[in-house]
């Protein structure tokens, strides 16, 4: 059984090694600041302890105040879990850095937000729409597109 | 040194378009390849030809009006996607499933899984080269396959049968009888198949040691099911994060060495057997009893989120769902298998000729309305 671990307890030794980089955190998930995701996400992969090796998916959420892009990172050796989050809080390009450096699977997925959620991802190799075409006007999955 | 500056002759590099329309790209995927003489240099995919934007159509449907749009996601499979579904609303809202309907479930789900991998070696073998032969045999034992679909739920391709909280109705008198009956000839079937194929030399020749993926770069691309067992990830949702009632049965894991076509092709050919392991457990064990909680015709989750995922054939398949409470999902987020799977091509097919992009893009087993959604 894959073992979803505590987002409070990652969350305390995100912020003893990293300190003021966690916005929030529950049970289930924690937010990170997003100009500390990628630090923070390098020391979730590379800790020999933790070592979240696996991207499931990554997705993210228009709930109007803010963007939410959730990443859930599974370490196959240790059989663990955890649900890491980021928040936008402006609705004129935000941005959030890509992590298509640390798992490659995220480049496509990625470019799927970009698409429909219109998130730009800091150096993503290669950003551009993927199931709609440039110049297509707006972003179908913000709450807002009717 | 790049194979360019090895060649005397210098050739430009030249792009050919592969689709969207094309035999051997099993649905409306289009890529540009950047050939050198034969050799691949790189590929560009270029997907959305089937882009019904299904995740944003979720939103204005209630939560079971949502089940029928999950068959048209990964068409060759729409069992395990009704499924996927149905066990992420059920975790949101803290659903308790009938046991009767638990083992329908396994039942459906692995043969479900037969049929999809009948279509997959079956194209694959195609994408080799051997037209429609083998293609045809596995066919035929599809149909087999869809014949009990029909049995339960009365269609064929988009069966809209799980339901949050079971199933849509019990399956009939006739159908554990019949299924006892496929065990047996898909039993025979495979080993018929496996004489035909396993040590065939041209199948050797075309796909052995062809579009080899590394077992790291498998698992930093994300990629499940099996692709990536054939990789050597000893990775299955079913024994890792078992879901339903998966830890009742015994079945092993196999997994590949190299990580090459042929891996892929045989990875699939012992799941197979694994899967009518798992049908004769079931078979055997299934309660009687009823098939599906008492759950409200509009289901109203509370507010939060849940994913979940399971095995589906063609690997890792799950749904995050956010709920606020109302009797729709807030968002509903697809983790597309085929997609995130599609994403190592390029990295398998780099250095290889032409002829092998097919068969390794074949070796892939992707499903474009997944793809696309």
């Amino acid at each position: 059984m894959t073992v979803a671990l505590s987002g409070k307890e990652i969350a305390s030794q995100i912020e003893e090694k990293f300190p003021g980089s966690v916005e929030e955190s529950s049970q289930d998930s924690l937010v990170m600041k997003s100009n500390s995701l990628l630090p923070a996400a390098t020391f979730l992969k590379d800790t020999e302890s933790l070592k979240f090796d696996y991207l499931n998916y990554i997705t993210a959420v228009d709930y109007y105040s803010y963007f939410e892009v959730v990443y859930q990172l599974t370490s196959l050796e240790h059989n663990h879990s955890i649900v890491i989050k980021t928040r936008c809080y402006t609705r004129e390009n935000p941005a959030v850095p890509s992590v298509v450096g640390l798992w490659q699977g995220a480049n496509s997925q990625e470019r799927e937000i970009y698409d429909l959620m219109g998130i730009s991802f800091e150096k993503h190799p290669n950003l551009k729409r993927m199931f709609l075409w440039e110049g297509f006007p707006g972003h179908p999955l913000r709450k807002d597109y009717l | 040194m790049t194979t360019t500056e090895m060649m005397t002759l210098k050739t430009e590099p030249f792009v050919l378009n592969f689709g969207p329309v094309h035999p051997s790209t099993h649905g409306v995927y289009r890529m540009r390849a950047t050939l050198d003489g034969e050799v691949i240099i790189d590929i560009e995919p270029v997907v959305g030809y089937l882009h019904r934007g299904i995740e944003k159509l979720a939103e204005e449907r209630t939560y079971t009006g949502f089940i029928p749009l999950t068959d048209r996601l990964d068409y060759i499979s729409p069992m395990s996607n009704n499924l996927a579904y149905c066990l992420a609303v059920e975790k949101l809202a803290g659903i308790k499933v009938p046991e009767r309907a638990e083992y329908i479930r396994i039942i459906i789900a692995e043969l479900q899984r037969l049929a999809n991998h009948c279509v997959a070696v079956g194209s694959f073998l195609n994408d080799a080269g051997a037209y429609f032969t083998p293609f045809m045999y596995t066919f035929r034992e599809r149909e087999k396959i869809i014949d009990l679909f029909d049995m339960v739920c009365g269609q064929r391709l988009t069966y809209n049968y799980m339901r949050i909280g079971g199933v849509s109705q019990d399956i009939p008198e006739e159908f554990m009888p019949a299924l006892k009956k496929l065990v047996d000839q898909l039993t025979r079937f495979i080993e018929e198949y496996e004489r035909l194929l396993k040590q065939n030399e041209i199948l050797l020749a075309r796909a052995k040691d062809v579009g080899i993926l590394p077992r790291e770069t498998a698992i930093n691309y994300g990629i499940s099911g099996p692709v990536a067992r054939a990789s050597g990830v000893k990775w299955d949702l079913r024994k890792a994060d078992p879901y339903s009632i998966y830890d009742r049965f015994e079945f092993d894991i196999p997994v590949g060495e190299t990580g090459d076509c042929y891996d892929r092709y045989r990875v699939r050919i012992e799941e197979m057997r694994q899967s009518l392991r798992i049908l004769k457990q079931a078979m055997k064990d299934i309660p009687s009893g009823p098939v599906k909680a008492d759950v409200p015709h509009l289901v109203r989750p509370p507010a939060g989120e849940a994913y979940a995922h399971l095995e589906a054939p063609k690997g890792e398949l799950g749904f995050y769902l956010v709920s606020d409470g109302s009797i729709a999902p807030y968002r509903c987020h697809i983790r597309p298998t085929s997609l995130i799977n599609l994403g190592a091509l390029r990295e398998m097919v780099r250095g290889w000729k032409v002829a092998d992009l097919i068969i390794i893009f074949g070796s892939i087993d992707i499903t474009m309305g997944e793809v696309d959604r």
